[in-house]
């Protein structure tokens, strides 16, 4: 694992890990994720901490056949889900084979082979 | 203001030059632009120079000074670096330079040397345009974040990996006979469909190749120009440059790219055109999928209209609009940081008259060049035009 924390990040990883994943809403509506210390979208600083929806829709997805070093010798699937207002962006760690657009998924945290944590996904049915 | 012309352009052979280094790249592509304007090199007051990962194939960073003895010049030197349009934003700087007039002539280019190292560690340097966080360590890489893009195209508005081949096959014919392109060779439908995935659903012969080469152009005033009996007919009439977030997962839509459109909004409004006044086009085609989404981004295009505009013959060499004569990044090649200045060489010969594809193109006056970074993130469009 990176020795190094992130502020916000890897908070948000811990929370995802708990099953307790949030996001930040400014009185607009418009959702982003940590760190921001404004709105990305309207520059509002009257951030809120609300919960992350269980599940999401999967928006897209891809299997990559020509990995960065991180995956070397593997093929990652990425999937990019709606949680409502934010998306999230996360490595898919269930069989992928029935994985198609529209499919419910629940974040978790993912690792990759040198052990560095990002945001994953699986199905919302396999929880 | 101070109407902007194009004195010289001129790139080195675009391809695979592992043992040439960046300084050298960039040397050779200033002196043909250099030699092409026939102005003085003591009469050049700035460097605008784009290059993106230089700082990881060559470990060279400060590469403005570099760059500006590499072509002879000693006036004040910048590196842009804006992932894909690095050279896109540094021919903005240096247009908008001469158009303020702060000053007179402006060399601007790019350079992008990659075959030096590991196609992985390549890979690694180009995953650098997306975001660190939330993309790149959960496994995104370039070619993976064009198929996510690709995937939610096909979802929202249908079309099929034939529509995006004859893109590709498309650009590959366009670069026969290109002295300086990377792929001067014809491919089949079939020869891009058969190619190992890369990332589903793009494959290989959907994506730009990695590419070392160089590209720079002599911009001067019009005052300048006139004052030294130059012969430089082609003008940029606007510029323009959008944002938008880094990451996908924070924009509205996975199948627009409003950064290219703000970009064009700018450029044509500045240039008082509109998109039907368009002749010919180069565009970020960095994959397949990414000329469709420049074409519906630059509103000559719905959106979802563009994916079989290549199939159906009209952005053809033959078709009413030539899209990427010069072969595109797809055939022409892709050296980063180089590409938004190479495209701008390619459309001033096209217009000149002294392109090996101009014949396709005899009364064009007015051209566009369209660059971008990452997933279009970042983009520049300039519009080019032929001096009455
Ligand atoms: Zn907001």
């Amino acid at each position: 694992m990176r020795a190094q924390r992130e502020d916000g990040y890897d908070d948000l990883l811990d929370a995802l890990a708990d099953e307790d994943g949030y996001y930040y809403a400014c009185p607009a509506g418009h959702g982003s994720l940590p760190p921001q210390q404004v709105c990305p979208t309207c520059g509002d600083d009257e951030l809120t901490t609300e919960p992350l929806a269980d599940t999401g829709t999967v928006v897209t997805f891809t299997e990559i056949a020509v990995p960065s070093p991180s995956f070397s010798g593997q093929t990652p699937v990425v999937v990019i889900a709606d949680f409502g207002p934010v998306r999230l962006t996360g490595r898919f760690v269930d069989d992928s084979d029935r994985l198609e657009v529209g499919c419910s998924v629940t974040p978790t945290v993912a690792s990759s082979p040198e052990g560095n944590r990002h945001v994953g996904a699986r199905f919302a049915s396999e929880r | 203001m101070q109407a902007v012309r194009i004195a010289g352009a001129g790139s080195t052979p675009f391809g695979v030059s592992s043992e040439r280094t960046g300084r050298d790249l960039f040397g050779e592509a200033a002196r043909i632009a250099i030699d092409d304007s026939g102005v003085p090199r003591a009469d050049i007051d700035r460097l605008c120079y784009g290059n993106f990962v230089g700082t990881v194939t060559e470990r060279q960073g400060h590469q403005g000074p570099l760059m500006a003895a590499a072509a002879g010049v000693t006036a004040p030197a910048t590196r842009y670096e804006s992932a894909c349009a690095s050279g896109g934003v540094a021919l903005k700087s240096a247009a908008e330079a001469v158009r303020s007039g702060a000053v007179d002539v402006v060399l601007v280019g790019g350079m992008e040397r990659m075959h030096n190292v590991t196609t992985e560690r390549a890979t690694e340097g180009l995953a650098m345009a997306a975001d660190d966080l939330y993309e790149s360590r959960a496994g995104v890489t370039f070619p993976g974040a064009y198929a996510l893009m690709a995937r939610a195209y096909f979802a929202e508005f249908g079309g099929t990996r034939a529509d995006l081949a004859a893109v590709a096959v498309k650009n590959h014919r366009n670069a026969l006979g290109n002295e300086t392109a990377q792929f001067q060779r014809e491919i089949s439908p079939t020869d891009v469909l058969e190619a190992p995935t890369v990332a589903d659903p793009l494959g290989l012969y959907d994506a730009c190749p990695i590419t070392d080469g160089a590209s720079a152009c002599v911009l001067v005033s019009e005052s300048y120009a006139a004052a030294h009996d130059l012969n430089a007919p082609v003008e940029i009439t606007g510029a323009g440059q959008g944002t938008d977030s880094l990451a996908l997962q924070q924009r509205e839509s996975l199948t627009r790219t409003p950064a290219t459109t703000r970009a064009a909004t700018t450029a044509y409004d500045e240039a008082e055109i509109t998109p039907a006044d368009i002749d010919l086009l180069e565009v970020h085609d960095c994959f397949t999928i990414a000329e469709v989404l420049a074409l519906e981004g630059l509103r000559l295009y719905d959106p979802g209209a563009a994916i079989d505009a290549a199939a159906a013959g009209e952005t053809t060499a033959d078709g009413d609009l030539p899209v990427n004569l010069s072969g595109g990044l797809k055939a022409k090649g892709h050296p980063v940081g180089a590409t938004g200045v190479s495209q701008v060489v390619e459309l001033t010969k096209l217009l000149r008259g002294d392109h090996v594809n101009s014949d396709a193109v005899p009364d064009a006056t007015v051209a566009l060049a369209h660059n971008a970074g990452g997933t279009v993130a970042s983009a520049t469009v300039h519009v080019l035009e032929v001096c009455a």
